[in-house]
């Protein structure tokens, strides 16, 4: 099993949602993130004092599911959130070693 | 003889001067950082209870009460002794002189709230209330006096302040400038950021001050008249043009209009209209509104620059609109516009000018004296300041055990 952590710009989790279910991904978590990378941050005025915003909103998904579902699922992620511009985010994958479905004690796959 | 329709006017100008109080809570309030908007609001608040009952019993004795050589009201008219539903012989004759009285209790709540801005987030609840209440009787109360009330020394040297360019918005800047000298900036200061945590509270305080400074100004005539009309009327366009004036500048300098630059400039342009508002034509408020959007975009710009934390720009904004009314209306006063008033430098009248420029360093060099002593006293004895922790943990929760924002 393998998790699947993506940071993506807010507006794109509902198409990054939709192309999921289409794949039958059935679950997910998200979280409000702030980050920034090579993006960096922007700019900010208020009565003539400049301030530097760093953290920059982003949405941060997790997903865990099958090893050999991970490259089918990255892909449809990345072209779901993909807007070729600088700040589009990242996907990271790691391995999970237990699921536990918390209702039924049902374990590893069965659990996801 | 008292008049119903002056009576009415007067009674709801009362009403609509009370609501700038809280429209300031809100315009500072937007301002400051999440975890002190609750802190901040109480401030003005609080002023509501604290003056009113200050000026009950003594405030409105020593504004308005029977002339001691010129220098203060006495104490004759202490817990409103005396004062009824009867006409004044020397204010407002035509309304109940307890309307007149509630009518300059509410000038007297929002002076010292309008000082608070300069020390927002780091000053403690207790020795703030305790500053704020002698603050009314040291300065406000003498100053009203001296201008507004009979015998007042610097009225009878023919100093003109139609609605508290001197009285309200130059002592509340003096104040906030010997604050901002004697609590010094918040912690880390130019390093942090200290961005506004809302600017829509901030735009719907602007809303509510500028429908409030309808009464402020307009009722300031004391009655439902042609001078109430003229007041109103340049009210709003000092306001419209310091609003546009500011945001103009903004557009130039950096690029882009911004809300906060536009309330900022709406503020200081109605500020800067109050003492001249019953005095000039509409062309001259227009003026006047521009003159305000200009300068006190330049003072805020160059406070950024020169590292001192006034914090939500009272000095730049109030102390300054205040001083530059006061000297238009110096430049734009006009007898034919108002009887009562003066001819200024534009009719061909130097004199009074210089008049307006005395009552300005006399009027600027008390408040800030006497704020300075008040400050400094007050911080020995009772120490101003929150501590450290307090402070990066915000008001709300050190002062007040509360937080505005749950989720």
């Amino acid at each position: 099993m393998k998790k699947i952590e993506a940071i993506i710009k807010p507006f794109k989790l509902d198409d990054v949602k939709e192309a999921l279910n289409n794949i039958g991904i059935k679950g997910m978590t998200v979280s409000e993130v702030k980050g920034y990378g090579r993006q960096k941050g922007h700019k900010e005025i208020y009565r003539g004092a400049e301030y530097v915003v760093d953290f920059i909103p982003k949405v941060k998904m997790e997903i865990v599911i099958e090893a050999s579902l991970v490259d089918q699922v990255v892909e449809t992620i990345r072209l779901a959130a993909n807007t070729d511009k600088i700040g589009d985010g990242k996907i990271f994958v790691m391995p999970i070693e237990e699921v536990v479905r918390v209702r039924t004690g049902e374990r590893g796959k069965e659990a996801i | 003889m008292i008049n119903t329709g002056d009576t009415a006017f007067i009674l709801a100008a009362a009403g609509l001067v009370l609501l700038m109080t809280p429209g300031l809570a809100l315009f500072y309030g937007g301002m400051v950082r999440s975890k002190n908007v609750l802190g901040t609001i109480l401030q003005s608040f609080i002023m509501i209870s604290l003056i009113s009952i200050e000026w009950v019993y003594i405030g409105y004795s020593m504004s308005f009460g029977p002339d001691v050589s010129g220098l203060t009201g006495d104490l004759s008219w202490f817990a409103l002794n005396s004062v009824t539903s009867a006409p004044s012989a020397d204010y407002a004759t035509t309304i109940p002189q307890t309307v007149f009285m509630i009518y300059q209790c509410m000038f007297a709540i929002i002076t010292p709230a309008l000082i608070t801005g300069a020390f927002a987030e780091r000053v403690r609840f207790a020795p703030f209330l305790v500053f704020s209440v002698f603050w009314a009787i040291l300065v406000y109360n003498p100053v009203c006096h001296w201008i507004w009330g009979s015998g007042g020394w610097l009225a009878a040297r023919g100093v003109l302040d139609f609605a508290g360019g001197l009285v309200v918005h130059l002592t509340c800047g003096m104040a906030a400038l010997a604050g901002v000298l004697v609590i010094g900036p918040r912690q880390n200061f130019g390093k942090t950021n200290f961005m506004p945590h809302n600017l829509p509270m901030t735009m719907i305080g602007t809303g509510l001050l500028w429908f409030g400074w309808f009464g402020f100004n307009g009722g300031s005539a004391l009655a439902a008249n042609g001078i109430a009309a003229t007041a109103f009327v340049a009210t709003h366009l000092g306001g419209m043009a310091g609003m546009a004036m500011w945001a103009a500048m903004e557009w130039l300098n950096s690029g882009k209009p911004t809300t906060l630059g536009a309330a900022s400039g709406a503020i200081a342009g109605l500020a800067t209209i109050t003492p001249a508002a019953g005095f000039v034509s509409p062309n001259s408020a227009i003026i006047i509104g521009l003159v305000a959007g200009i300068c006190c975009y330049l003072a805020v710009s160059f406070k950024n620059k020169a590292g001192f934390d006034d914090s939500l720009d009272v000095i730049g904004i109030h102390g300054l609109g205040g001083l530059l009314g006061t000297i238009c209306l110096g430049i734009f006063a006009s007898k034919a516009i108002n009887p009562g008033g003066a001819d200024g430098l534009l009719t061909g009248n130097v004199s009074f000018l210089t008049t307006q420029l005395f009552g300005i360093m006399i009027v600027g060099g008390y408040a800030f004296i006497i704020s300075w002593i008040l400050f400094k006293v007050i911080d020995v004895l009772m120490g101003l300041r929150l501590s450290k922790d307090h402070e990066n943990l915000g008001l709300d929760q050190a002062e007040h055990s509360e937080a505005a924002y749950n989720n």
